[in-house]
């Protein structure tokens, strides 16, 4: 299936990226993060890089009427700046800072077979299974 | 500043880029990780099977970096063990009450220019830099 194709194509070119990039190692994201250390500029480039392929395509994508494969766009339509968006976006920030992890480069730094990294990433999916159960 | 590396950031940002453009040119959707993973647990067929694909393709991407350059992964982790499973907890919850993380939020939403992701991005960039300004340099 086309779809399946392009999933499989671009999570292999993210976690190539995030790699390739350094991201996926938290001493280099803490690096970013510590701005009274050594600082490290690195996460700037590697965000400031994927916005600005990101910005001028999603300018031409959103002229479609579908995408190429799907019937419709399947984007968030909230728009109200919350408590739950502040303080989720607050607690996921205390996680990073802690560990120098976020979802994207944990779940490809487990290709490096590490224990603090599967640990970390059974930890995010009980905080995702526990906020469910909550909510 | 020896670990001023830009050119393989930007490399891997432009990959990056190209991933989530993919995404939506053709599938329609958002690549962000924590919204990718968090929708595994739904585990509603339709919505279990790309997303175990995408998280497929992260690790193929890792381990074709390791099978180019024959350079291990470059994971250096210096928090301990219990350190690093409560910072997973609030990861996995904080990224689930605030509807996305680094790549939703961080990547897409910012260039979708969401008024919603700005903030999100910004208050979580804040929250990071004190906890390691406290963990660094306080404690």
């Amino acid at each position: 299936m086309l779809k399946m194709l392009v999933n499989l194509i671009a999570g292999t070119l993210f976690g190539l990226g995030l790699t390739i990039s350094g991201m996926v190692n938290p001493q280099k994201v803490i690096g970013f993060l510590d701005f009274a250390g050594d600082w490290d500029p690195t996460l700037a480039f590697v965000m400031g890089g994927a916005v600005l392929v990101a910005i001028p395509a999603f300018r031409l994508i959103s002229k479609r009427p579908h995408p190429v494969l799907a019937d419709a766009f399947d984007l968030p339509t909230k728009k109200d700046v919350d408590g739950r968006l502040l303080g989720g976006a607050a607690l996921f920030g205390v996680g990073w800072g802690l560990s120098g992890f976020c979802p994207g480069p944990a779940v490809t730094a487990l290709a490096s077979g590490l224990l603090p990294v599967f640990a970390f990433v059974a930890a995010m999916i009980a905080g995702m299974v526990a906020y469910k159960w909550i909510t | 500043m020896e670990n001023f590396i830009p050119v393989s950031g930007l490399i891997g940002g432009l990959l990056i880029g190209l991933s989530v453009v993919l995404m939506i040119l053709f599938n329609g959707k958002v690549a962000g990780i924590s919204g990718i993973v968090g929708g595994l647990l739904a585990r509603k067929g339709s919505e279990v099977g790309w997303r175990a694909v995408f998280i497929v393709g992260l690790l193929l991407g890792a381990f074709a970096y390791v099978l180019a350059t024959g350079d291990a992964m470059p994971v250096n982790i210096q928090a301990s063990l219990p350190v690093m499973v409560i910072a997973g907890l609030l990861v996995g919850f904080g990224t689930r009450l605030g509807s996305g993380c680094t790549s939703g939020h961080g990547v897409v939403g910012i260039a979708r220019f969401s008024r919603r992701s700005i903030v999100a991005t910004l208050t979580f960039f804040a929250a990071a830099t004190i906890t390691v300004f406290i963990t660094h340099h306080v404690l």
